[in-house]
C-alpha cells in the first residue's frame, strides 16, 4: 500500500537529485550540504541499531564516506536518503558483528518471542502522559523501552515510524518483504505501547481489568505475512 | 467488526490507509469496545511520542566535530 510520501514523490524531482549530480561532477561542497541535511538522522538510526554512542559515531562517519566513494553506483531511480540509510544499516550491523566477536548479526534474530503481540493492558493513559516527566526522564523511559524490543522489530519501528520511511522503502532498505515489514511494525508498535503503559496509564485507573475480552485475546497469536 | 478484525487493521488505520467505508465500520466498533479504543488511541500516542521526542540527541559540538571529520575524509579520498 502506498504512503503519502511515496505518492507525493512520484512526479517531481527530489532536491537531492541536483545535489548528487553536482557531487558527481566534482563539487564537494554539494556533498557537505547532503551530509548536513542527513547527519542527525543517520546518527539516530545507527544508535537505534548499535545501541552504543561510539559505534554510532563511527557508523555515521563510515556511512557518509562510503556513500561518497560509491556515489557513481547510485541510481537516480532511488532516493538518495534511502540509499544512504541502507548503507548506514549495513554498517551498523557490521559494527554489531564486530562487537560480538564475529558472530553473525542479522535483522531476523530474536523474533520468535510472542510477547506483546496481543494487547493485554487496556488501562487508558493520562492525557498528554509525557508531560508528567521532565525531558531527560522521558528520554530515559523511551530509550529503555525501545531498547527492550527485539532487534528486528526495533529497526523497523525506527525506520518506519521515527524516521518516516514508507513501508516499501523500509522493506527495500532492510531487504525484507513488505508483508514482513508490516508484521514486524505491528508487533513493534504493540510491544512499545504495552511497555509504555507502565509509565503512562492513569494513576487513578480502577484495577478491576483482569484478563482480556474474548474477542481480542489471541487475535495476533499467529502473526501474518512474515 | 470483531476485535480480531480491528487489530488486523490497526496499522492501516494508524497510517490512514483504509477506505471511508471501512473506517466507519471501525468507528462503530470502537464506540462499542472500550478496549479496542484504548489500544487504538495509545498505539497512536506511542508513535507520536517517539516521533516528537529526540531520544538520541546529537549535541551541536559533537555534530560539528563529526561533520568536519566526514568532510575531511571525503576530500582526502578524492
Amino acid at each position: 500500500m502506498s504512503t503519502i510520501q511515496s505518492i507525493a514523490g512520484q512526479n517531481e524531482q527530489h532536491p537531492d537529485v541536483a545535489l548528487v549530480e553536482r557531487v558527481k561532477a566534482g563539487d564537494v561542497s554539494a556533498y557537505d550540504e547532503l551530509v548536513r541535511k542527513y547527519e542527525r538522522q543517520i546518527f539516530r538510526i545507527a544508535q537505534h541499531i548499535t545501541q552504543n554512542r561510539e559505534d554510532a559515531e563511527d557508523v555515521m562517519q563510515d556511512a557518509f564516506l562510503k556513500a561518497y566513494e560509491k556515489l557513481d553506483q547510485f541510481q537516480g531511480n532511488a532516493k538518495f536518503y534511502t540509499w544512504l540509510v541502507r548503507i548506514a544499516v549495513n554498517e551498523s550491523l557490521m559494527r554489531l558483528r564486530k562487537r560480538r566477536t564475529g558472530k553473525m548479526v542479522s535483522i531476523d534474530e530474536d523474533l520468535k518471542t510472542e510477547e506483546g503481540s496481543v494487547p493485554r493492558d487496556f488501562a487508558d493513559w493520562a492525557p498528554n502522559p509525557e508531560q508528567n516527566y521532565n525531558q531527560s526522564e522521558l528520554a530515559g523511559i523511551l530509550r529503555k523501552t525501545i531498547q527492550g524490543l527485539p532487534h528486528g522489530f526495533r529497526v523497523v519501528f525506527a525506520l518506519r515510524d521515527v524516521e518516516g520511511l514508507s513501508t516499501e522503502e523500509t522493506a527495500e532498505t532492510l531487504g525484507l518483504s513488505v508483508p514482513a515489514v508490516k508484521s514486524r511494525l505491528l508487533r513493534a508498535r504493540l510491544q512499545l505501547r504495552e511497555r509504555l503503559s507502565r509509565y503512562f496509564k492513569r494513576k487513578t485507573a480502577p484495577t478491576a481489568q483482569h484478563g482480556a475480552p474474548s474477542g481480542i485475546d489471541g487475535a495476533l497469536a499467529q502473526p501474518k505475512g512474515n | 467488526m470483531t476485535c480480531t478484525e480491528f487489530l488486523q487493521l490497526l496499522d492501516d488505520l494508524i497510517d490512514d490507509a483504509v477506505s471511508t467505508t471501512l473506517r466507519s465500520e471501525v468507528e462503530q466498533h470502537l464506540q462499542k469496545c472500550g478496549h479496542c479504543e484504548v489500544v487504538f488511541n495509545t498505539t497512536r500516542k506511542t508513535i507520536e511520542i517517539y516521533r516528537c521526542h529526540e531520544i538520541y540527541e546529537l549535541p551541536a559540538d559533537l555534530r560539528e566535530r563529526l561533520h568536519t571529520a566526514i568532510m575531511d575524509r571525503c576530500r582526502r579520498s578524492c
